[in-house]
């Protein structure tokens, strides 16, 4: 019998391992860090097990809607908290507990030299805590809090070594970009606030979720309580903030920053959870986007942009990690892309399988971080014949990244593409294809730069990692970057890193089938398309089918890709082995590495500089717009009138409190006198305007 | 006297037997440690007793009842043993713990009365608890005086010059608000003919001459003025507030802390009471005499605040300011509630005011007693007062600096503490009952206040350790405190301040339990029950 305390339970372990950590462990027991992460491990182990207990009784049909505690009441409004289960929380909850449980157990390894291992696990339990209580939330504010709470530990995680410059400037920069869009889903919440009365009148809660999903439906009168411009505006607000949270064009800047972070946190965070929480955020108030088809038009439109531009930022970067970054950006435009077209269930399936592989694809990266001492691929090549495991394993991580038939991957990009091209009566038929036409070109960039990325980093010849990067630094007389280490162990990293990858590398393999089998009744008690019916149920309002599989999609989708996948290895194994014995320079050119990219000229500049979006962003529109422009006017402002009113305002307190002071002369009689005539006053103060208190 | 009678004021009784019986073991025994575990242990007596009487109230021992003074018993008209009262018996007993808890370290400091000093404490605890019972103006008198007198012994306890002036001063203001509240008292006697407050309300309503003058009298206008002024001495309001820093300078720093809660407290609750059963049909010249009040209270305190640069100074002005808004509460109830009573009605309203008002007392305890504790153990780690001399506190003792933070934050009124939500429910309250003016003026007040209590917390956080601070005492009082440094740390004090900050975030987390309990205390008011 599911009983709330036990859902809380999911929630509160994590937290109370944050607070044990932080109070206990690091003032005291900081010798012994490595007691956080059991610790941790412990906790996140039975929240595991309560979510996919939750998930299973949830899908075996009991009754999990619990009543709201009212925290506040604020007039119409009651901040109320609450938890709210439906196939996308409960499916939330597992991912959640569950990549970040593996993660932690690879943290043990990769983390294991690091001093502040203790305050590491201290962030890691608060944001796992932040993302199980978000995906719970019942209440707007709730909801609001945790998404907060999301954004302030992922700020720490990335600025976790925050005496390397360029960490503590990816963590501002995350989190100032992240807030931008921040700011539209506050004011969304705060629009919701004030429909209060309306809302009453038809007794629901504002700040309630189902209750929003409620007045966004129409009215049997006509109109809806929340409806029209108002609704789409609300819409975009939420939009906004998801947009910020999951990289989405043109907040995605902030993303393949965060990298600077240690890598456990790059792939639970900035892989599998925490950017998926936009995702979650427009899935959660879905209701509301399937009334306004202006709102879902934009979603549609920025989700496959954001899949097409991110995928072509993949194919130029030579940090592994960074590579991998514009693939999350690009795999989360595509969940946003069948969100706006309608694909719901496809969509959080794609959410599902995504965290796993993405997940083990960063794992992978730390691991053969740790054998080269660096994340730039230009000083790796060769590692598969040392690090065998790992080389299979980000082999099948790629391949489901991908799409190739059955890893994980591929069931769910299928789903999107075919939701895409069926299209559906939420958003016009153009738009449909158009995002159609961009997720397909995605797959190919997408292929290629995995294999680009997979060759790179495992094939061809050893080209010195850190070691080599630091003395090139050396010779050009620049600083090294601050993640490269000199120590180069070319070797398979410990098990305790290993296992956790292996786990994911079999959720890789079989999430994708298992969870909706295709072609059969069912396999081990999973029934077919379990995943997508389930997912189904939790579209109360109106009816959104999930398409079914489509042999020529799949047909055509798997030739795009291995066309990608042909492509890369033409570049980087077939022309590099046969101009290699052309020259006679072997020995010298080993570490070396040709780019064939870079023969595409101004296209390669334009696509390794970001299309200039950093630049756009930080000297047009920060430094020569917002600072100069903006900020001068606002300076002048400020020097002339508003320091002026503050100190104003401010001498106005001081003084007037010293001449109260004056008053406190010590002598007791005085205060005395002050007592009785106080109470004249009062008499007099009836006598003069107390006459008719009395009506 | 029946043994019933007894049973109804047995939690008085047991707290003032207490402290007699501190005093006694202080000459019977030389192990001076076993006195506050005495006090502690004790405590439990008249707590058990008040919980007893709050199980038979909610009807675990029978029927349900409103009030436990049966109307043969001869304590009928004086003492009412309801909720209303006992939620301030918890408030206290809670208080006067936590105060012997952070004290013990204090006391060992002083060369002889400890027990004197547990004992004085507990005999004016026991008047509070009276105070919060009594139904009747002579009843009133002697209570306030009881809460009194011991407070006054404990202000003037370190015998030296600051202490001294602080005790004298203390009683003088005392003796002029005692006079002052006599008289008032007589006067409204003289004119309704009764003591208790159910005669006096009873007494208003035959006679109402002048309908055009404030209270139908000027007897009574000026017993009413008389009183309150009398009153505004405990609650340290405006214009009864001058004694205030000085004495929270002077005296040693324990008594200052129970004395800015608990007397305080008490004082709200007498002056909810007088206002809800006396005057039920009052409320509009209530209203107006304590929203000008609170207005005049908070600017004042506030605005003097910011200039002071000695802590403790700092704190007096800090409590005349809370004062301010929690008289706010006590104005909107006024208003709405036992005013327009028998007009068109508010439904449940009426509770909304009173009980934001015992919830901000609640709150208001547990953040100022952080803070005091905080300023006990600081004060015995660096033997000063000076704001100035908490430099760099966090890196000397990150606890203490923590916990005086989350104290000063709380005062602001900033989220997750309590004083936010009681701050958010007073306010609200006001703007109920039309005193708008009144709820923003007590915003912009918070936002003045915010300068004063960050000062602090950024001397404690951003400025270096001053030179020679940490061994030597500094200041001009350092000499003449019992807080000599020492660098044993005082984990008792520690205790309490960890207790204390963990009430005052629980209230901010889980207001509700609390407020369902001021919500039914105040219910036992008969301006409230009225409707």
């Amino acid at each position: 019998m599911v009983t709330e305390p036990l859902v809380w339970a999911i929630f509160f372990l994590p937290l109370l391992s944050f607070l044990l950590i932080s109070l206990v462990i690091r003032p005291f027991l900081n010798r012994y860090g490595w007691l956080s992460g059991g610790l941790l491990i412990v906790a996140l182990a039975v929240s595991f097990g309560l979510s996919i207990w939750v998930l299973r009784q949830h899908n075996q049909g009991a009754d999990l809607t619990f009543a709201a505690h009212t925290w506040l009441e604020l007039g119409d409004a009651s901040i109320e908290l609450g938890l709210l289960l439906d196939p996308l929380t409960t499916i939330m909850l597992v991912v959640v507990s569950g990549v970040s449980l593996v993660v932690q157990i690879y943290s043990l390894g990769y983390m294991r030299h690091d001093p502040g291992i203790a305050r590491y696990y201290a962030y890691m339990s608060l944001f796992t805590a932040s993302m199980l209580g978000l995906v719970l939330s019942a209440n707007i504010i709730q909801l609001y809090a945790f998404w907060e709470l999301v954004g302030i530990s992922s700020y720490l995680l990335i600025g976790f070594w925050h005496d390397r410059p360029a960490a503590a400037a990816a963590a501002k920069k995350a989190f100032i970009v992240t807030r931008i869009g921040d700011v539209g889903f506050l004011l969304a919440i705060i629009y919701l606030f004030f429909q209060g009365a309306e809302f009453a009148a038809a007794g629901l809660n504002p700040l309630h979720i189902p209750d929003i999903w409620q007045a966004a439906q129409p009215l049997a009168t006509g109109g809806a309580i929340l409806g029209g411009a108002a609704l789409t505006w609300v819409a975009l607000g939420i939009f906004a903030g998801a947009a910020g949270k999951s990289g989405q064009f043109p907040l995605h800047t902030w993303l393949p920053d965060a990298m600077e972070g240690p890598t456990p946190v790059s792939a639970l965070i900035h892989a599998a959870t925490m950017v998926a929480a936009g995702v979650f955020l427009v899935a959660r108030f879905y209701p509301l986007f399937q009334e306004t088809r202006e709102a879902l038009t934009v979603v549609a439109l920025v989700g496959g942009f954001t899949a097409f531009m991110a995928a072509t930022l993949g194919l130029v970067m030579n940090d592994i990690k960074r590579v991998m970054a514009y693939s999350t950006i690009s795999q989360l435009g595509y969940m946003m892309a069948a969100l706006g077209v309608g694909a719901f269930g496809p969509a959080l399936f794609h959410l599902f399988t995504h965290a796993w592989f993405k997940a083990l694809l960063f794992l992978g990266a730390g691991s053969v971080n740790h054998a080269s001492g660096t994340f730039n691929m230009r000083y790796m090549g060769g590692l598969r014949r040392q690090m065998p495991w790992t080389y299979l394993l980000i082999l099948i991580g790629g391949l489901s990244l991908v799409g190739i038939i059955p890893l994980a991957g591929f069931w769910s990009k299928d789903e999107i593409l075919t939701g895409a091209w069926l299209g559906s009566d939420l958003v016009d038929p153009w738009v449909a294809r158009v995002v159609f036409g961009l997720l397909l070109a995605a797959v190919l960039l997408t292929a290629f730069y995995t294999f680009r990325m997979i060759f790179l980093t495992f094939h061809g010849e050893f080209r010195g990692g850190g070691a080599q990067e630091i003395a090139d630094a050396a010779a050009r007389q620049e600083p090294p970057p601050a993640s490269v280490s000199e120590e180069v162990h070319r070797a398979e990293s410990p098990l305790v890193m290993v296992a956790p990858m292996l786990l994911l590398g079999v959720a890789a393999i079989i999430a994708g089938y298992l969870a909706n089998p295709q072609w059969v009744k069912s396999i081990l008690t999973i029934p077919a398309h379990w995943f997508a019916e389930y997912v189904e149920s939790a579209v109360i309002f109106g009816h959104l089918e999930t398409p079914h599989f489509n042999f020529m999609i799949a047909i055509i989708s798997t030739l795009v890709a291995l066309a990608g996948i042909g492509l890369a290895w033409l570049l980087y194994q077939l022309l590099p082995s046969r101009q290699a014995p052309e020259g006679e320079e072997g020995e010298e050119s080993q570490g070396e590495l040709a780019e064939p990219l870079t023969k595409a000229g101004p296209l390669h500049t334009l696509l390794s500089r970001k299309y200039f979006a950093d630049e756009l962003y930080e000297d047009v529109l920060v430094r020569r717009g917002f600072y100069r422009a903006f900020a001068g006017a606002v300076d002048w402002l400020d020097r002339n009138w508003v320091d002026g009113l503050v100190d104003f305002i401010a001498g106005v307190c001081r003084n007037s409190g010293r001449l109260l002071a004056q008053f406190q002369t010590g002598q007791v009689q005085f205060y005395g006198a002050v007592i009785v005539l106080g109470a004249v006053l009062i008499l007099v103060g009836y006598l003069i305007f107390g006459a008719g208190l009395r009506g | 006297m029946s043994l019933h009678d007894l049973y109804l004021i047995s939690p008085q009784l047991t707290m003032a037997g207490l402290g007699i019986l501190v005093i006694l073991l202080d000459l019977a025994t030389d192990r001076k440690g076993w006195l506050a575990a005495a006090a502690l242990l004790g405590l439990a007596a008249p707590l058990a007793l008040t919980l007893v009487q709050l199980a038979q109230l909610t009807g675990i021992y029978g029927p349900a009842l409103d009030n436990l003074t049966p109307a043969s018993s001869i304590l009928a008209p004086s003492l009412s043993v309801d909720r209303f009262g006992l939620f301030f018996n918890f408030l206290v007993i809670t208080a006067a713990a936590l105060v012997i808890l952070a004290s013990v370290d204090y006391v060992k400091g002083l060369t002889r009365l400890q027990g004197e000093f547990y004992g004085l404490l507990l005999l004016s605890a026991s008047g509070m608890m009276l105070l919060a019972s009594a139904t009747e103006l002579i009843t009133i008198y002697v209570a306030l005086e009881l809460t009194t007198l011991p407070l006054v012994a404990l202000a003037a306890f370190l015998m030296n010059a600051r202490s001294g002036e602080a005790g004298v001063k203390f009683l003088i203001i005392s003796a002029i608000s005692s006079a002052l509240t006599l008289y008032g008292m007589a006067l409204i006697f003289g004119f309704t003919g009764s003591t208790s407050l159910e005669g006096i309300a009873a007494g208003l309503g035959q006679a109402t001459a002048q309908p055009n003058l404030p209270f139908g009298s000027y007897a009574l206008l000026v017993g009413v003025a008389l009183l309150t002024v009398g009153i505004a001495f405990k609650l340290s309001a405006v214009p009864s507030h001058m004694w205030v820093p000085d004495v929270y300078e002077g005296a040693p720093t324990p008594v200052v802390a129970f004395l800015s809660v608990a007397s305080k407290a008490v004082a709200f609750g007498l002056l909810l009471r007088i206002v809800y059963t006396a005057f039920p049909e009052m409320g509009p010249e209530w209203g107006i005499l304590l929203a000008a009040l609170a207005a005049v209270s908070m600017t004042v305190g506030n605005l003097v605040a910011i200039t002071q640069s000695n802590i403790r100074r700092l704190f007096g002005y800090s409590t005349i300011a809370h004062a301010g808004y929690i008289l706010v509460g006590v104005a909107a109830m006024s208003q709405t509630g036992a005013g327009e009573n028998g007009v068109a009605g508010g439904g449940g309203f009426a509770t909304f005011g009173p009980s934001s008002v015992l919830f901000y007392l609640a709150a208001y305890t547990a953040a100022n007693l952080t803070a005091f504790f905080a300023i006990i153990a600081i004060g015995q780690r660096i033997g000063s007062d000076r704001i100035d001399d908490y430099g760099g506190m966090v890196r000397r003792s990150p606890f203490l600096a923590v916990a005086l933070a989350l104290a000063l934050i709380a005062l602001i009124g900033v989220p997750p503490t309590g004083i936010f939500v009681a701050k958010i429910y007073i306010f609200t309250a006001a703007v109920k009952s039309g005193l708008v003016w009144l709820a923003v003026l007590g915003v912009i007040n918070s936002v003045i206040s915010a300068y004063y209590y960050v000062k602090i917390i950024r001397v404690m956080f951003l400025q270096p350790i001053p030179e020679g601070g940490a061994e030597t005492a500094t200041g001009e009082s350092g000499d003449e405190q019992p807080e000599a440094p020492t660098d044993q740390p005082s984990k008792l004090t520690n205790l309490a301040v960890a207790l204390a900050a963990l009430a005052t975030v629980l209230l901010g987390l889980a207001p509700g339990p609390l407020l369902q309990a001021a919500e039914s205390a105040v219910t036992a008011l008969s301006g409230v029950a009225l409707r």
